[in-house]
């Protein structure tokens, strides 16, 4: 690979042992690829958070969080001093919501290791924004940046409602990305990778939040990893960001989508033409009635029982808009004595929904409205759950198979219908 | 076919330079690692894969390729920290998730192969892996009679 006399410097060590450490390993990354070369990068999006008691002794064993850091962000065995960071990050979601701790089932020592660590975070200069979608809160990566993120809903998005460019990074490589401002000129970074594979005709009518996670759960599943182009007159309004959200998560759970096309709508496919580029499509497939009821069914495969436990809401991350509808859907109405309400969003749209008074009418009816964190990523849940109800293709994908609970997708109206009755009225209207 | 042990050479480009040897375990599916493994035993996890409850460890490793969370790379980084990873690793598909997961394992890795290794390899074979020259030596199983 090459390596400019700056990234040379850098990995002779001038520049200290951390940022050594870290260039040493983009250089074995980027072999690993058969990259060309690295380019600059100034928005990351990464988890260095520590919150298991494996982590906490990690870092009592072996030198506090500057070990944590070289192990598991820098894959350095030496421990060395982590100086602050050059690129700016902001944090993915986390383990648990440390001001609902108690609410999670996590013990109060775990809490104490974990504001340890984020004291450590944030010092270093990294946002602790703590969320799976970080262009709802202020990281917006313009078209054409070069990114590194984590998490794949963000990734999908990223590259394909925003047109920025990034890879699915992973905890080390944006660890070494943060000190160095670099990452692999590889995948998504290039033009070429960029253009569609498959086309998909959406015969019928796709509205609803609901109905782009299905869509995307459906796609996924038949496209894989490969880049979609999407079309059809089942495409009416132009979606808006919880939609898309939706979409992209869910593709990026029922396969490895990291970039699709819209035509149309998203920036690089203001034609079909131009989505394609030189390429021909590979296959098509077509999104009709019965494609979408069946793909319902799969994903509701695992409900039984009507009587629904707990309604969780907000995966990926629930945005302003939604948390408005909500409050809509809920205002007045009673979470069912039998039944708990979560709602997970971004630590900051958790305090404007305190300020809006969101936060007191969802309160009022019952629910609560959590920050940081999901029931995937926490493994928490209210206790004697067995049947959850959500508006989330992705969480519903993971929540049997994580937790082994039943699960039921809907819209969000049919969630908080749920919620409120106890009992699971949802399907195709 | 003989019972005489066969060896197959295969040629492919380094991952991760080094030598080692052992078992091989195969899969044509791919490997997801946050939610698909379990770090701190080394065995695949995930509810439908055809090697649920085997484990990885010491193994050469032969499969398609990464799939699932941004979280691959951890969750081979922690079968190191416990000493279950992968003997040695060989995949046909390159991604960031399995190029910097197999970087992290630090199990000598080769991709980009001649022949294809999910063709050629099998269950048991002893495998051994020089990565650095991007050479894999293949002594089938002596068959049961």
């Amino acid at each position: 690979m090459q390596l400019t006399d700056e990234e040379k410097a850098m990995l002779d060590g001038q520049q200290g042992p951390a940022i050594q450490k870290a260039m040493d390993l983009l250089v074995r990354y980027g072999n690993a690829l058969n990259a060309e070369r690295l380019v600059e990068t100034n928005n990351i999006v990464a988890s260095v958070s520590a919150t298991t008691p494996f982590m906490r002794d990690f870092a009592k064993q072996n030198g506090g969080m500057d070990a944590v850091f070289s192990q598991f962000s820098l894959d350095s065995d030496e421990v060395v001093r982590i100086p602050k960071i050059k690129a700016f990050t902001t944090h993915t979601q986390l383990g648990f919501d440390p001001a609902q701790a108690a609410r999670m089932g996590v013990d109060e020592e775990t809490v104490h290791f974990y504001r340890k660590g984020e004291a450590f975070t944030t010092g270093l200069g990294i946002q602790a924004t703590n969320t799976c979608t970080p262009y709802q809160v202020g990281n917006i990566p313009t078209r054409g940046e070069h990114c590194a993120w984590m998490e794949s809903s963000a990734v999908i998005y990223c590259n394909s409602v925003l047109g920025a460019r990034t890879n699915t990074e992973g905890r080390e490589s944006v660890g070494a990305a943060m000190l160095t401002q670099r990452i692999p000129y590889w995948g998504y970074h290039l033009d070429e990778n960029r253009l569609g594979t498959h086309l998909i005709e959406v015969a019928t009518p796709v509205e609803s939040t609901a109905d782009w996670g299905l869509l995307g759960y459906w796609i996924g599943d038949k496209v894989q990893e490969k880049v979609p182009v999407i079309t059809g007159s089942g495409i009416g309004k132009t979606p808006n960001l919880a939609r898309l959200k939706h979409f992209g998560a869910s593709a990026s759970s029922s396969g490895g989508v990291e970039m699709y096309h819209i035509v149309g709508i998203t920036p690089e496919a203001m034609s079909l033409e131009q989505a394609f580029g030189h390429h021909k499509p590979q296959e098509v497939f077509r999104f009709d009635a019965k494609e979408k009821a069946d793909i319902l069914e799969r994903l509701n495969s695992t409900g039984q029982d009507r009587k629904v436990d707990y309604v969780m809401l907000g995966c990926p991350h629930y945005s302003m808009e939604q948390l408005w509808e909500l409050t809509q859907l809920i205002e007045g109405r009673k979470v069912h004595a039998d039944c708990e309400l979560w709602i997970f969003t971004p630590r900051s749209t958790k305090a404007l929904c305190d300020q809006n008074g969101f936060t007191r009418i969802i309160e009022e009816a019952g629910g609560h409205i959590l920050s940081d964190s999901c029931s995937a990523m926490s493994r928490a849940m209210p206790k004697g759950t067995r049947v959850v109800a959500m508006d989330s293709a992705k969480q519903s994908h993971y929540l049997p198979a994580i937790l082994g609970v039943q699960a039921w997708f809907g819209s969000t109206a049919d969630c908080v219908e749920a919620a409120c009755t106890g009992q699971w009225q949802g399907g195709l209207k | 076919m003989s019972h005489e042990p066969q060896t197959i050479t295969l040629r492919g480009r380094c991952v991760v330079p080094g030598i080692s040897e052992g078992e091989a375990l195969v899969t044509r599916q791919q490997i997801s690692g946050w939610g698909g493994i379990d770090s701190r035993t080394g065995t695949i996890v995930e509810t439908r894969h055809e090697l649920r409850g085997v484990s990885f460890a010491g193994k050469v490793l032969v499969f398609s390729g990464a799939k699932g969370s941004s979280g691959w790379s951890n969750a081979f980084h922690l079968t190191r920290t416990f000493g279950v990873s992968p003997a040695a690793m060989l995949f046909n598909e390159m991604t960031t998730k399995v190029a910097l997961g197999a970087v992290v394992t630090r199990a000598p890795c080769v991709t980009d192969f001649d022949h294809d290794p999910l063709d050629l390899i099998e269950t048991g074979d002893w495998v051994k892996v020089d990565a650095d020259r991007g050479i894999v030596e293949i002594t089938k199983r002596s068959k049961p009679k």
